[in-house]
């Protein structure tokens, strides 16, 4: 009887009253609970969660709704009820001493009744009808009605009692909860959902590659927009919590604030301040390339800025990564006694994804720390299909973001294997993207790094070499030249190359400035000489000139003396003297 | 249970002294159901139960906390209380030969 008959109401007026379960993850995905007053259906096969289920939208409604409960079981008795609840943390009995919750156990053996002439079930209605009035009950769970169906002889009367009883509960106006054991080719055994038809709840318990998961899908919710998907969910010690994925959008709220890395060199790649508060980061890399000890130079940074790191493990064990770190140079201990940074080990088969996710929930509820590193988050991807894997990292990083925690997830990829192909599925969740990597040649193997993506900044885009050595983790530049990225000994021995040619230079340079000082000096000697000649011939001119003058100078004394020895006149003296002048230059 | 809430107003109990058969039937109400299980049941016991046999009658409407006190679901519903060990019919008891096999008073007798 699987009708899929939706009818979504389109207007909000119309909308059917809810009657919150207070489930973790429930309410969310059927928009506000189940149908108040009306009867649900919970179906599903042996130790899928049932009666837990059932037994936790009683006590849930009676501790925080106060909407007191009725419990009839049919299978257990108050004493098992009881202890089995106690286990997800539920005082049953504290409640049912309150009269929060009214137990009744429907005690059947189908030995000892026999059938003798017309009858109903009138007897259950009375009973429940006593019940609900007792404690003026709200809420209604029906744990397992199907045992009637082996019980009791005459299936025509069961099927039009049950029809009766549901029509019942329904006046009574109490909100029902009934469960039912999962068919062969219907939702339930016995065929239930014919007479339930508000809202169908289906739980699962399927094992994929020997681990299981549980998965709750709302089959059927009558007059109601809801979640078709399966939701996985997980059965904690807190009670039933489902993980919605599609219920959280993508409204966080985003910070621009950025943090560093630890590695300097690895903020200036990243616009010089490092990544982005509440980004999701993925560093990916072979085995042996160095993930661990970037994302514990992480953990560190955010340790010494006084925030709290928050490390999940997933191949070590912590006091392994204290170690390992220790050889370049990081001390984690100390952080771990002040309680900054904790860790988080477990081996990924231990249990399932989800249960996974579950702890890591609570740890970081428990610890609310400012980073998370997930160290790899490839083993935890070995714990289920990939696609639930991708799930449950998609959840992860909702509720990271919502919370403005920093995730670092490393990846190992394997060695021959496509990178990009293989990350495709979870690179697109997240906001950077680092790769490790490693090159091979020259007899060595060397790691270079790089930023393949990081939203929302500018980044280098350069391959740099990866250093780890005992001082930490160091980023150099990779000679990059014709011949292609030079790492390791290659790139020293191309650095020593030019080394020897800037010498070869230098040298040439230098013999050259030599003989140009050299020619300046031969030339310099040369104009000295000419000088020197020049002004010795300037010394003979001058003497030369000089004698003219004194022996004309002698001339013109001797005429005047003369002249006047002759007794010539002052005038004719004068007219004499420029005479002899003119003689004297004609001479 | 107090001995007292445990007998309510029995209607029907010819030979109260020898009462060998302990039986109580659960109804609702004196509804047309009731009546018939009650007229069915005591001309049964005329009929088999000879040493003795009293019959009490719950209106499970009147008591209903007796509904999960003894176990009951479907009315009417005999039980038979003594001898040992306790058998449960169901049904306005108009089939005699399912009546006898479910009280087993041939072997008790």
């Amino acid at each position: 009887m699987k009708k899929p008959t939706r009818q979504k109401t389109s207007s909000p007026a119309a909308r059917l009253p809810r009657c919150r379960t207070g489930i973790q993850g429930l309410d969310e995905i059927t928009d506000g609970g189940l149908p108040r007053g009306r009867p649900t259906l919970v179906c599903g096969g042996a130790g899928c969660g049932k009666t837990l289920l059932a037994a936790e939208f009683l006590v849930r409604g009676a501790v925080l709704f106060d909407e007191p409960g009725v419990l009839m079981a049919f299978e257990e008795t108050e004493k098992e009820l009881t202890a089995n609840v106690a286990s997800l943390g539920f005082d049953l009995a504290g409640l049912v001493r309150r009269k929060r919750i009214l137990v009744d156990y429907v005690h059947i053996e189908s030995g000892e009744m026999q059938e003798s002439g017309e009858y109903d079930l009138e007897g259950l209605f009375v009973r429940l009808g006593h019940a609900i009035d007792s404690i003026g009950a709200k809420r209604v769970v029906l744990d397992t009605l199907e045992v009637l169906f082996s019980s009791l002889p005459n299936e025509a009367v069961l099927r039009s009692e049950l029809r009766r009883l549901f029509r019942w509960l329904k006046e009574k106006g109490v909100t029902a909860v009934i469960t039912a054991e999962r068919g062969i080719g219907q939702l339930t055994r016995h065929g239930l959902e014919e007479y339930v038809s508000d809202c169908v709840i289906m739980l699962d318990h399927r094992v994929n590659d020997q681990i299981a998961t549980r998965h709750l899908r709302v089959v059927k919710y009558r007059g109601a927009l809801h979640g078709t998907n399966e939701f996985p969910f997980l059965i904690g010690n807190e009670g039933i919590s489902v993980l919605p994925i599609t219920s959280l959008g993508l409204n966080h709220h985003i910070s621009s604030e950025r943090i560093a890395t630890g590695i300097p060199r690895l903020d200036a790649m990243l616009g010089g301040r490092g990544f982005f508060r509440g980004s999701s980061i993925l560093l990916t890399g072979t085995s042996g390339t160095g993930k661990t000890l970037v994302s514990a130079n992480f953990a560190h940074a955010a340790c010494k800025r006084g925030e709290r790191a928050l490390f999940f493990s997933f191949e070590e064990s912590p006091n392994q990564i204290i170690r390992n770190v220790h050889s370049i140079g990081l001390r984690l201990e100390p952080w771990v006694k002040r309680g900054l940074l904790r860790f988080h080990s477990a081996r990924p088969s231990l249990y399932g994804l989800e249960m996974h996710l579950a702890t890591m929930f609570r740890e970081i509820a428990a610890f609310k720390p400012d980073v998370v590193v997930v160290d790899p988050i490839t083993s935890l991807m070995d714990a289920g299909t990939a696609s639930e894997a991708k799930g449950m990292v998609t959840r992860l990083i909702d509720y990271l973001k919502a919370s403005q925690v920093t995730s670092l997830f490393t990846s190992l990829t394997q060695v021959g294997h496509a990178l990009q192909q293989s990350e495709s599925a979870m690179s697109s969740l997240m906001d950077a993207w680092l790769l490790l990597q490693d090159f091979e040649g020259n007899g060595e193997r060397n790691r270079v790094f790089y930023v393949l993506k990081a939203r929302g900044m500018a980044h280098s885009n350069q391959i740099r070499e990866f250093l780890i050595s005992n001082h930490g983790i160091d980023i150099v530049d990779a000679y990059i030249g014709a011949s292609g990225v030079l790492t390791g000994s290659a790139r020293v021995a191309q650095g020593d190359l030019e080394k020897a040619a800037v010498l070869v230079n230098q040298q040439e340079a230098a013999r050259l400035k030599r003989e140009v000082e050299r020619k300046r000096m031969a030339i310099e000697r040369q104009i000295s000489g000419l000088r020197s000649d020049y002004e010795a011939e300037a010394v003979e001119l001058r003497r030369i000139a000089e004698q003219v003058g004194t022996s004309t100078l002698m001339l013109t004394n001797d005429r005047a003396a003369s002249g006047r020895l002759r007794q010539a006149d002052v005038k004719v003296a004068a007219t004499t003297r420029g005479r002899a002048a003119r003689n004297g230059r004609e001479s | 249970m107090k001995p007292k809430m445990t007998r309510p107003p029995a209607t029907a109990s010819p030979r109260p002294r020898a009462a060998c058969w302990q039986l109580r039937l659960y109804v609702i109400d004196r509804t047309f159901k009731s009546v018939t299980a009650l007229a069915n049941l005591k001309e049964f016991c005329e009929t088999h139960a000879k040493d003795g046999y009293r019959i009490t009658v719950i209106d499970l409407l009147r008591y209903p906390q007796r509904a999960k006190a003894d176990q009951i679901l479907a009315v009417p519903t005999v039980v038979r209380r003594l001898p040992k060990p306790m058998r449960t019919i169901i049904g306005n008891l108009s089939d005699p030969g399912r009546l006898l096999a479910g009280l087993d008073l041939h072997h008790a007798a």
